[in-house]
C-alpha cells in the first residue's frame, strides 16, 4: 500500500489541533496521553489498516482497535467524527451532561469496541478477539494501542505470554512509548528497558520505530500485515508525551497537566 | 456436581460455536471434554486475570464461553476483570460467558482459609448484569448448564467441591427461572439455604421431626434475578425465618438477600441469619469440623430454631 506522507501528515496535524480544542472545551480529558498517539491512530485510521464501515460499525468484516491506555483516547474522538460514525457536533459537546463522548470510551460510541480506563485488560480482550477471529477463519486484524506506564500492570504479562503459544499473527500491539507514565518518567519508577527484548523473549515479532513518523508506522503496519510468521507482532513506537506542547514535552508530570484556554489558542495560531 | 456440571458441558460442546477455558484446573470429565474437544478447550495457565479477558474477548467474537476455575480465585483474582469486562461490557455488547466457580464456602476443608469462598455470593450480587446460580445438586447443575448454553449475559456458577445427593426430581426451565424452590413445607418457621447448606437444612429439620416441630426449608438456587414476588409469597406464610449459608454474614450474600426482600415489602418477621462471622478460619480440619467451630453445625442450628419459637 503506498504511503501518502502529506496526507497522513495534514491528518495528523488536523487531529492534534482538534484535540487540542476539545481540551480547551473539556479540561477534564487527559492532553498530554492523547497527543502522544495521534500518529499512531492516524495512520492506523487513514492509512488504511483498519477497515471498519462507520455506517456498520458491528459488522463482523471490520478490524478491531482496542484503546487499552483509554485516558489517551482523546484524539480518537475526531478521527472517528471525521470518518463518520458520528456528528462532528458531538466534539463540541465532549464532557458535557448527557453528551456521547466523555473523556474515556465505550462501546456506546459508535466504532468503539470495549470498556477501557482500568489498566491493563486490553491486551488480554485482544487476544480473545484474535483467537475468536482465528478459529473462525476469518483474516480481520485486532489492533491494541497500549501505554508504556500500562505495563506495570501483570494482567498485561499474562496475555505477553498467551499470544505467542496460540499463534495470535492476528493480534498487533502497538505500545506508545512516551517513557512517561502518571507521576514520573518509567525510568525513574520501574524501568520497562529493554523493552522490544523482553517481548521478543516472549516471542513476539517486534518493531522499534520513531512513533510520530507516519513512513515509518506506515511501513512497519504494512509489513505486519503479512502473517507469515505465525507470531503476534508488537510496534515499540517511540513518543514524546504532549507531542506538539513544548510545555508538555518538558513535564514529567504532563499526564496530569491542563493547558488554559490562553495557551490552547496561542497554539492553535501557531502551526503546531 | 462439578462433575455432573461438566458432563452437560461436554455434550453441550458438541454445538460448535462453545470455548472453554480452564486456568490449569482439571478433573476426569474435562479429561474427556479437552481430548474430544481440543480446538475449543484452552488451557490458559495459572492467570486468572487473562482467563476473563480471553472469555469476553472470544465472548464478542460470537463464542459462548464456559471458563473454569476454582471459585476463590475465579471469583476474586479476577473480580475486577469480572466487573469491567464481564458485567460492564455486558450492558453494551452481547456476551454469553459463564464463570464455572467450583469449591463453595469451605468445600476445600484443609486447604485453608485462601482456598475457603465465603465472600463471592456477596461479591457477584452486587455486580449489575450478572446472573448467580448457587446449585444445591446435580439435577439442577444439569438444567443450569443448559440454561446457560441459550441465554447470553455474564453468570457466575458456585459449585460445590465435593458430590452432594440430589434432592430433585426434575426441574423445568420456569421453576430455574423463579429461583427457589420450597422443598419442605413447613408451619410457624422456616431456613432458607443455598448449595451444601440446603442440606444441612433438610437433616436439621428431619431431627426435629420426633419433636413435632414442622420447619420449612427454601433452597435459593439462583440468587440474581429471580422472582422476589413469589419468594416473598412463600416467606409471607412463616412467622420466622433462618438464613444459612456457607458465607459471611452481614456481607451481602444470602441473608443480605432475604433481609432486603423482607425489607422493600415492610416485613418485620423475625430473621436470623446463620454463616461464619467476620474472621477467617486457620483452624485444621474437615468441613463438619469447621462447621461445628464456626455454629453451622446441626445442633446449632437447632438452638437457633428452637430459640426462635420459643
Amino acid at each position: 500500500m503506498p504511503v501518502d506522507r502529506s496526507f497522513l501528515e495534514k491528518k495528523a496535524d488536523f487531529v492534534r489541533r482538534e484535540t487540542l480544542k476539545i481540551h480547551k472545551r473539556a479540561p477534564e480529558t487527559r492532553l498530554a496521553s492523547s497527543l502522544s498517539a495521534v500518529e499512531i491512530l492516524v495512520v492506523l485510521y487513514y492509512g488504511g489498516f483498519i477497515k471498519i464501515d462507520p455506517s456498520h460499525f458491528r459488522s463482523e468484516e471490520r478490524d478491531r482497535l482496542i484503546v487499552s491506555k483509554a485516558h489517551g483516547s482523546v484524539s480518537l474522538f475526531p478521527i472517528l467524527a471525521d470518518l463518520g460514525f458520528f456528528d462532528e457536533a458531538e466534539l463540541e459537546r465532549v464532557c458535557r451532561p448527557g453528551a456521547l463522548l466523555g473523556s474515556i470510551p465505550d462501546p456506546s460510541v459508535p466504532g468503539y469496541e470495549t470498556i477501557n480506563g482500568s489498566l491493563g485488560h486490553g491486551l488480554g480482550v485482544g487476544c480473545g478477539m484474535a483467537l475468536g477471529l482465528k478459529k473462525k477463519g476469518k483474516g480481520n486484524s485486532v489492533f491494541v494501542l497500549l501505554g508504556d506506564g500500562e505495563l506495570y500492570e501483570g494482567a498485561v504479562w499474562e496475555a505477553v505470554m498467551f499470544a505467542p503459544q496460540f499463534h495470535l499473527d492476528n493480534l498487533t500491539a502497538i505500545v506508545d512509548a512516551n517513557r512517561t507514565s502518571m507521576l514520573d518518567r518509567c525510568s525513574h519508577i520501574i524501568d520497562l528497558e529493554p523493552l522490544e527484548e523482553k517481548f521478543r523473549t516472549f516471542g513476539w515479532e517486534t518493531a522499534v520505530i520513531d512513533g510520530h513518523n507516519v513512513e515509518e508506522l506506515h511501513e512497519t503496519f504494512s509489513r505486519f500485515k503479512e502473517r507469515t510468521a505465525g507470531r503476534p507482532k508488537v510496534v515499540v513506537a517511540g513518543t514524546i508525551k504532549g507531542k506538539g506542547v513544548p510545555r508538555l514535552e518538558r513535564d514529567p508530570l504532563s499526564h496530569i497537566r491542563n493547558l488554559s484556554p490562553r495557551e490552547i489558542d496561542a497554539l492553535l495560531a501557531d502551526s503546531l | 456436581m462439578r462433575d455432573i456440571f461438566l458432563e452437560e458441558v461436554y455434550r453441550i460442546m458438541k454445538r460448535e460455536d462453545i470455548f472453554f477455558l480452564s486456568d490449569d484446573f482439571g478433573s476426569p470429565v474435562l479429561d474427556q471434554l479437552r481430548r474430544d474437544f481440543p480446538e475449543r478447550f484452552v488451557n490458559v495457565g495459572i492467570a486468572e486475570q487473562n482467563l476473563i479477558n480471553l472469555a469476553a474477548g472470544l465472548a464478542l467474537e460470537g463464542w459462548t464461553v464456559y471458563a473454569y476455575g476454582i471459585a476463590a480465585f475465579l471469583s476474586m483474582r479476577a473480580y475486577e476483570q469480572v466487573r469491567v469486562n464481564l458485567a460492564m461490557l455486558s450492558q453494551w455488547r452481547d456476551i454469553n460467558v459463564n464463570l464455572v466457580a467450583v469449591g463453595a464456602g469451605v468445600s476445600y476443608d484443609v486447604s485453608g482459609p485462601s482456598h475457603h469462598c465465603l465472600e463471592d455470593l456477596g461479591l457477584m450480587r452486587m455486580l449489575p448484569n450478572m446472573t448467580v446460580f448457587s446449585p444445591s445438586d446435580g439435577i439442577l447443575c444439569e438444567e443450569i448448564a443448559d440454561y446457560t448454553a441459550k441465554a447470553s449475559g455474564p453468570k457466575y456458577i458456585r459449585l460445590d467441591g465435593k458430590a452432594l445427593p440430589n434432592l430433585y426430581k426434575g426441574i423445568g426451565a420456569e421453576e430455574l427461572k423463579c429461583g427457589f424452590s420450597e422443598i419442605r413445607r413447613g408451619e410457624k418457621l422456616c431456613i432458607v439455604a443455598t448449595g451444601y447448606m440446603t442440606h444441612r437444612a433438610l437433616a436439621a429439620c428431619e431431627s426435629l421431626k420426633s419433636e413435632i416441630i414442622d420447619v420449612g426449608v427454601i433452597d435459593v438456587f439462583l440468587l440474581k434475578p429471580f422472582d422476589e414476588g413469589k419468594l416473598f409469597e412463600t416467606l409471607e406464610r412463616y412467622d420466622g425465618i433462618v438464613t444459612l449459608e456457607e458465607g459471611f454474614v452481614n456481607k451481602g450474600g444470602l441473608d443480605g438477600l432475604i433481609s432486603s426482600l423482607l425489607e422493600k415489602n415492610g416485613s418485620r418477621k423475625s430473621l436470623a441469619a446463620l454463616g461464619f462471622k467476620d474472621a477467617y478460619t486457620f483452624d485444621v480440619g474437615n468441613r463438619e469440623y469447621l462447621h461445628r467451630l464456626n455454629q453451622l453445625d446441626e445442633e446449632s442450628i437447632l438452638r437457633t430454631i428452637k430459640s426462635m419459637l420459643d
